[in-house]
């Protein structure tokens, strides 16, 4: 089978729970136009995230988006987040159909 | 009436288990659905007690209440900041903590009384979602101080329609407007069910509280003498104020009881998007390690062995 894909960039953030509402709305700021948000738990340097209840609770959110507004975005996060969230958040190259929805 | 009530001892058995570091776990989903159960019920209890009384006099009670709620916050914030050294941002973010309250306190005191059939005026659940906001408000002013720069619009947004005010509310407009008698077709489900929905909830409490241990012992002494004092003076407040409402000895307790209670749902959400400098990891040591058990276990009986001493000595 031949399939065109392009090159996009995967940002992936892994983050507190409670801060899910003002972070989409600062990403649909930003640019960013779709996402898909999932729970999530673990454990890294702010001790375990084990989702057992709200304060605890971990969300992924990624997003498929050009290699330049993914950094733009990084950038902003962290600038406004880094500092008093717990937040990962990294960059991915992969490749899609369809390039124009992202 | 022996100490040892079931939801208590579920409280324990949580506690314990989660000290053990036992497997035990409850779904995520499952504390959320009985938060919601919980503050319908107390919602719909309360509103189908106002259906049968006049609302005017509420109005002098819900001024009093905020007082109170603001007052605490400022003395909290006074204790932490002077002689707990904390700095302004954790002080206001864990003042804000102990000027709000917590359901779950309130709902293992209305069990309480209700157990040992003392009656409480029926506008406590009122009281209770209404001192859930003052205390943020002030605890983001005393972090922030007032500047033009705080979105308070959007601030009195999340304070005023977060899950437990909208729920409260919800429950009393709907218990209000369908009255006793309209609510014997939900009466199995909210009211005869509590207790049984109530013990469960502790029992992931127990859970939630046992790990705070591990922050407790890194917070120090302070916050420790804090989690038990503050409550205790928060309570002669809540009874001073209901003394002067002229509230009966169940509806003193319920009022001592909001007062010296502290929020780890409502606060600590708002704190962190509002203050995010301030670590949640001291106030919720300080809320949920300390001051939560305190209350249910040893806080409640005192209170309304309080109240009974003022009532008598009032009247």
């Amino acid at each position: 089978m031949n399939l065109t894909t392009v090159k996009r960039t995967l940002l992936t953030i892994v983050t507190e729970a409670v801060v899910e509402p003002s972070l989409l709305r600062d990403l649909e700021r930003w640019g960013v136009r779709g996402y898909t948000v999932a729970d999530a738990r673990g454990k890294g340097s702010r001790g375990a995230r084990d989702a057992a209840w709200d304060e605890t609770a971990n969300i992924r959110i990624e997003t498929i988006c050009s290699r330049e507004r993914a950094e733009q975005v990084l950038g902003q996060l962290q600038e406004h987040y880094y500092a008093n969230y717990a937040m990962v958040a990294f960059l991915t190259e992969i490749e899609v159909l369809r390039p124009e929805k992202f | 009436m022996s100490f040892l009530d079931p939801v208590i001892l579920f409280f324990l058995f949580g506690l314990v288990a989660g000290l053990l570091r036992s497997e035990l776990k409850l779904p995520g989903a499952l504390y959320d659905s009985l938060t919601v159960f919980l503050l319908l019920a107390i919602g719909l209890k309360g509103g189908q007690g106002l259906a049968t009384q006049p609302l005017a006099p509420l109005i002098p009670q819900i001024a009093a209440v905020i007082l109170l709620g603001v007052a605490q916050t400022l003395i909290a914030f006074g204790l932490l900041r002077g002689p707990g050294r904390f700095g302004r941002a954790d002080a206001a973010a864990t003042a804000a903590h102990y000027g709000s309250v917590s359901v779950a306190t309130f709902a293992v005191a209305t069990a309480w009384l209700a157990a040992r059939n003392i009656e409480f005026e029926p506008q406590m659940a009122i009281l209770l979602a209404i001192m859930e906001v003052p205390a943020i408000l002030v605890g983001i002013a005393l972090a922030r101080g007032v500047s033009k720069d705080t979105d308070w619009g959007a601030l009195g947004h999340e304070a005023f329609l977060g899950k437990g005010v909208t729920l409260l509310l919800g429950g009393m407009a709907i218990g209000w407007a369908a009255g006793p008698e309209g609510l014997v077709s939900v009466k199995g489900l909210f009211f005869d069910l509590f207790k049984g929905v109530l013990a469960l909830f502790l029992l992931e409490m127990g859970l939630i509280v046992s790990r705070q241990v591990g922050a407790l012992r890194r917070c120090g002494l302070f916050l420790i003498a804090f989690g038990l004092g503050m409550p205790l003076l928060s309570a002669l407040l809540g009874l001073g104020t209901g003394l002067l409402l002229g509230f009966s000895v169940g509806g003193l307790t319920l009022l001592a009881t909001l007062a010296a209670s502290a929020s780890y749902i409502a606060v600590p959400a708002a704190m962190r998007i509002a203050v995010p400098e301030a670590n949640p990891a001291i106030s919720l040591a300080g809320s949920l390690g300390v001051t939560f058990p305190f209350n249910i276990l040893a806080g409640i009986p005192l209170y309304h062995w309080l109240a009974t001493q003022l009532a008598g000595a009032s009247s």
